[in-house]
């Protein structure tokens, strides 16, 4: 089995003024390239705080996370994060924002007029050629989220990772983002963890949904397999056995076995 | 008026909302376009009458001030010790007449006042700033400096500007070097701290793409730190001047040289009331067009 990214016995414990906090233990999972992988769970449970240890982000307090057989030590741009609040920095351009990045990975290697197509490339991957010139604050959400998601997709990283990138939107603007990524995604092979809450959204998404048990000391309860064919249509997914069953078993994972005790 | 027709065109001055209603109802299929023009042409005038009252508006009511404040001024001078506006007005006429004439080092034209004490505030306020902003991302990036800045921050800063005079008159050993460090160390602190506080409210979402991006410490400061904190920081400037303002004149009281500050001493010494009124003119229309001009420019950087 091609172990690309490898998480072998991961935890993270918080030291916070009441003590320390154990928000995950046990955490083993194999992702394999091109595989997309969809994280849910009850809120709190540490959805962000795995996401940012494969990030780099955070490292953790026991355990080891690897990618392509390398230890995690650190951020770095082989990793593109969409994160939850787009991110982008207010006083670039849409344009500016993405070549930031492309810059970043690509400088030593391209010509100027390379890194603006490149940048230009991404901004057409995700529909936006006509906004490159203004700034965030200038379009709507689910614009903000796809020059997020273009920021991250133009540094051709090995592994996308989405903190709920669509989890702000309303839910025709999040079929049409989820359609949209499902097309990029199929287009450049990546390899995706997504966090989302959303159950049509882990399933329709993914090859496999990784199901969180709540915390604290959350970790890893189970794994579906989605054996579904790409492309995927919105519309036939409605009544296909297959897909409704999945569904069915996350929400039974989420509301029967891990029904939060509140 | 009311029994206007929906085609015809619209009379600018009826802009009751029953009209508008009743053209928005009535089918007329015969001239869609031109209907829907006419009610665009009616809407777009009824935004010109009232912008235009709004202006009328926001213009009367600043002159309404001036006059109340004139009247007061003028009920106050028949009381006798302070000189009216007319008679103030014709000082002034006098005293502009001939802004930059010389009649040795203390008597100069009001040109030259004006321009002796915004150079010391220049002076001053640009080394405040040239050190202060600087310090305050130091001290706003490592939580060390923060630290170790803070108490003797906390202990200078409350400090009246004017009791920092006879150290600069010691150290420096002049009246227009102390002048400055005196304006230099009042309006420091508007500036390191202002500075501070935007580094340390930059989101940690902004570093966090730095972080993933791994960019270069320069990028980091050019992209990121930088235009994050230049809010901050242009407000700790406005307020910095406005402070040096408020210094410069009370120390060149004291120190004397060209400069509204001393102006004011001397005409008080002369008894020529009316030219301290005329100086207290200038020195609020001065720091008026300072602050201005340093709200426009901190407008220019406000991303949304
Ligand atoms: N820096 C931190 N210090 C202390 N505790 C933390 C820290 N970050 C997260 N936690 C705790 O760890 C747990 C998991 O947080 P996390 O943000 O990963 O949850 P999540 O699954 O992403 O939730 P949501 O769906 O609401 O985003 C929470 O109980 C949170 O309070
Ligand atoms: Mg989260």
């Amino acid at each position: 089995m091609d172990r690309y990214l490898n998480i072998d016995q991961a935890g993270m414990i918080f030291e916070t003024r009441k003590g320390a906090f154990t928000a995950l233990r046990d955490i083993n999972l194999t992702i394999q390239k091109g595989e997309f992988v969809t994280l849910i769970g009850h809120s709190g449970c540490g959805k962000s705080t795995l996401l940012n240890l494969i990030a780099g982000l955070s490292t953790p307090t026991s355990g080891y996370l690897f990618l392509s057989e390398r230890q995690i030590t650190g951020p770095g741009p082989d990793r593109g994060v969409v994160f939850q609040n787009h991110s982008l920095l207010p006083w670039l351009t849409c344009f500016e924002n993405i070549h930031l990045a492309v810059e970043r990975v690509f400088a030593e290697k391209e010509s100027k007029a390379q890194l603006r197509e490149r940048t230009q490339k991404a901004l057409e991957m995700v529909g936006l050629t006509q906004a490159a010139d203004k700034r965030p604050h200038e379009i709507s959400g689910g614009m903000k989220q796809r020059v997020g998601i273009a920021r991250a997709l133009a540094m051709e990283p090995k592994v996308l990772l989405m903190d709920e990138p669509f989890g702000a939107l309303d839910a025709l603007t999040r079929a049409r983002l989820q359609d949209e990524l499902m097309r990029i995604v199929a287009a450049t092979g990546s390899t995706v963890v997504m966090v989302t809450h959303d159950v049509d959204e882990a399933v329709l998404l993914a090859d496999r949904v990784v199901m969180m048990t709540n915390g604290p000391a959350a970790t890893i309860g189970e794994i579906l397999s989605i054996d579904l064919p790409r492309p995927r249509e919105r519309l036939a997914m409605a009544s296909e056995p297959r897909y409704l069953a999945a569904r069915k078993a996350v929400l039974e994972f989420l509301y029967q076995k891990q029904l939060k005790a509140a | 008026m009311m029994t206007a027709t929906i085609s015809a065109t619209p009379d600018p001055v009826d802009t009751s909302p029953e009209k508008t209603a009743a053209s928005a109802v009535v089918p007329h299929p015969a001239a869609p376009t031109r209907n829907a023009a006419a009610e665009q042409a009616a809407a777009n005038l009824r935004i010109a009458v009232r912008r235009r009252r709004e202006i009328a508006a926001r213009i009367a009511a600043p002159l309404l001030g001036l006059l109340v404040f004139l009247t007061i001024w003028f009920a106050v001078s028949q009381m006798g010790s302070i000189p009216g506006p007319a008679k103030t007005w014709e000082a002034a006429k006098v005293v502009f007449s001939d802004p930059f004439y010389k009649n040795g080092p203390n008597d100069q034209g009001i040109g030259w006042k004006i321009g002796g004490s915004l150079s010391r505030v220049a002076m001053g306020f640009g080394l405040a700033a040239l050190i202060g902003i600087p310090l305050g991302f130091i001290i706003g990036r490592f939580l060390f400096m923060r630290n170790m800045a803070e108490p003797v921050i906390s202990l200078l800063r409350p400090v009246s500007p004017l009791a920092w005079l006879p150290i600069g008159l010691l150290v420096f050993k002049g009246a227009d070097p102390a002048a400055i460090w005196t304006i230099f160390i009042s309006s420091i602190w508007p500036m390191v701290i202002n500075t501070a506080v935007g580094v340390q409210r930059i989101p940690q979402d902004y570093l966090n793409v730095a972080r993933v991006l791994k960019l270069s410490e320069w990028k980091v400061f050019s992209k990121i730190l930088f235009p994050a904190v230049l809010p901050y920081m242009l407000t700790g400037v406005r307020l910095a001047i406005g402070v040096a303002w408020l210094v410069i004149v009370a120390a060149e009281m004291l120190t004397g040289g060209v400069g509204l500050g001393f102006w004011v001493w001397d005409e008080w010494n002369n008894l020529k009331v009316e030219n301290i009124i005329i100086a207290i003119f200038v020195i609020g229309i001065i720091g008026l067009l300072l602050e201005y001009s340093l709200l426009l420019l901190a407008r220019r950087w406000q991303y949304d």
